[in-house]
């Protein structure tokens, strides 16, 4: 079944249930191959768990994920996860911590401190490379998330409400830095978050969840040119259109 | 501490206290209880003795081996408790048991498993100690953040790679408490096996001192122990300290 779109991550069926409380029914999606999607909605529609699965992470109580056609199950190499809450470990320095998923794989020392080191620089935080992380900041921290993922050159990033638990002056800088990293690593990303101001901003593509089960309720590709002054993105019709479009179908949501 | 708006340094009140020993000591008021210069000169001259000198090599050999035996055992049991429910369902009644009961009275119980000897000694620190060393390194396993391991679990750790860089470092800053507090608690035990047993080491001189009333070698030998679990508990906070230097910054 050739797609019209090269789909580099297949979601077929999916269903997870946690007790009686039902997460995810019948998720079906495609994700193109070097899009940001984003996936957007109120607390309880299952994003995370979704990513997740996709991850490999969790299991799905039904349906199936394949990545360039191959169903997976479990972690892979084309995939690389950055977390929520960073997930660095305290007692390792920067640059083991980037390095740490090449360390998993058995490179050589010397060699992954070099390929971890460029993604330190990538991501803005040449200079840091001893700095252990309880000495960064939030910002700085979800910077050293991302360099791991990036280090391990998989296709697909996941990453999990990333910029949630940085500070809004650190996340508009991040957010900045995360276009300018998509336009030249030619990877997919796939965005879980709550904010539509940041999937519209970021995304190529933005899938609406609705909640409980979580299912798929609208799927807006935003025509926005990302090419210019990333200031002007805020002030773009377009840009204000979708964010107003996207709200009236979420505020049903609201408490 | 402070007295009449001046700081008194800790060391200071020790010295008061030295100081009402001397005097109590010198009054002759009860025999027990020598001056304590008499009991300073006791323990240069206890040890030079070679009884002494053999007396501690008994005891640390069997302190050590105990406490070694102890953490080998002890932080992989309470990894397997932290991450295995049904290890913990099974095993953590009778460590929580274990780790409040007055362990003294299974020390007989001991003797007649071990006989009157060494091994006796090594058994009585083991079970003095295993238990907090157990309870703190399921404790520490207990709380690693969940995306840590996930985080390890999604860029392809092996389970080994998981317990040997995650859970292991994870959890080191409790498991170093557990073993301070195993250590101090392994003191107790060797000295308890040892006075029980009567006959080796440390337990052998403080049945012959207070048979024969040398109550001056008797006190220097009680300073020396105290002395010793002080030092121990001392290094190993150093030790702990140093871990804490990211303990403290855990997400």
């Amino acid at each position: 079944m050739p797609a019209p779109i090269d789909q580099i991550v297949a979601v077929r069926g999916i269903s997870k249930s946690y007790g009686s409380t039902e997460a995810l029914r019948g998720i079906d999606l495609d994700f193109p191959r070097g899009k940001l999607t984003s996936l957007l909605g109120p607390s309880g529609c299952g994003k995370t768990t979704l990513l997740k699965i996709i991850a490999g992470l969790i299991k799905a109580d039904a349906g199936t994920i394949a990545i360039d056609g191959k169903v997976v199950s479990a972690p892979g190499p084309e995939r690389a996860f950055v977390f929520q809450d960073f997930a660095l470990m305290p007692w390792a320095t920067a640059l083991r911590n980037v390095a740490f998923g090449l360390e998993l794989r058995g490179k050589a020392k010397a060699e992954r401190e070099d390929i971890a080191r460029h993604y330190i620089a990538e991501v803005g935080l040449a200079g840091f490379e001893g700095k252990y992380p309880h000495q960064l900041s939030g910002g700085m921290r979800q910077r050293v998330g991302l360099a791991r993922a990036l280090s391990v050159d998989a296709d697909v990033l996941l990453l999990d409400e990333p910029f949630s638990a940085v500070d809004e002056q650190n996340r508009r800088k991040f957010q900045e830095d995360l276009i300018r990293l998509r336009s030249n690593q030619n990877k997919t990303f796939i965005f879980v978050t709550h904010s539509i101001e940041e999937a519209v901003y970021i995304s190529d593509r933005i899938v609406l969840l609705s909640p409980r089960p979580g299912r798929v309720s609208q799927i807006i590709e935003p025509e926005i040119d990302r090419s210019g002054d990333p200031d002007l993105i805020h002030r773009d019709k377009h840009y204000l259109d979708t964010v107003q479009e996207i709200w009236q179908g979420l505020k049903q949501y609201a408490e | 501490m402070t007295l009449f708006g001046y700081r008194i340094p800790m060391m200071a009140s020790l010295l008061v206290w030295c100081v009402l020993w001397e005097i109590v000591g010198r009054l002759d008021l009860v025999f027990l209880l020598p001056p304590l210069s008499e009991v300073l000169s006791a323990a240069v001259g206890l040890v030079q003795t070679p009884s002494w000198q053999s007396a501690t090599v008994t005891t640390l050999r069997a302190f050590f081996t105990g406490m070694v035996l102890s953490i080998v055992i002890g932080v992989p049991l309470g990894i397997l408790m932290g991450r295995v429910k049904i290890a913990d369902d099974l095993l953590g009644m009778w460590v929580n048991i274990f780790s409040s009961a007055p362990l003294s009275a299974l020390v007989p119980v001991l003797m007649i498993l071990f006989g009157f000897g060494e091994r006796t000694i090594v058994a009585a620190v083991f079970l003095f100690a295993i238990w907090i060393i157990v309870l703190d390194t399921r404790a520490g396993v207990r709380h690693i953040s969940p995306s840590l391991i996930e985080m390890a679990r999604s860029y392809g750790a092996s389970r080994r790679a998981l317990y040997l860089k995650i859970i292991l470092w994870a959890a080191l800053p409790e498991i170093l408490a557990g073993i301070r507090l195993g250590l101090i608690r392994g003191v107790k035990g060797v000295v308890i096996g040892q006075l029980l047993v009567a006959i080796v080491g440390y337990g052998a001189l403080f049945e012959t001192f207070s048979r024969n009333f040398r109550m001056a070698e008797f006190w220097a030998l009680t300073i020396i122990l105290f002395a010793f679990a002080l030092l121990i508990a001392e290094l190993i906070e150093r030790a702990e300290a140093k871990v804490e230097y990211y303990a403290g910054a855990r997400q």
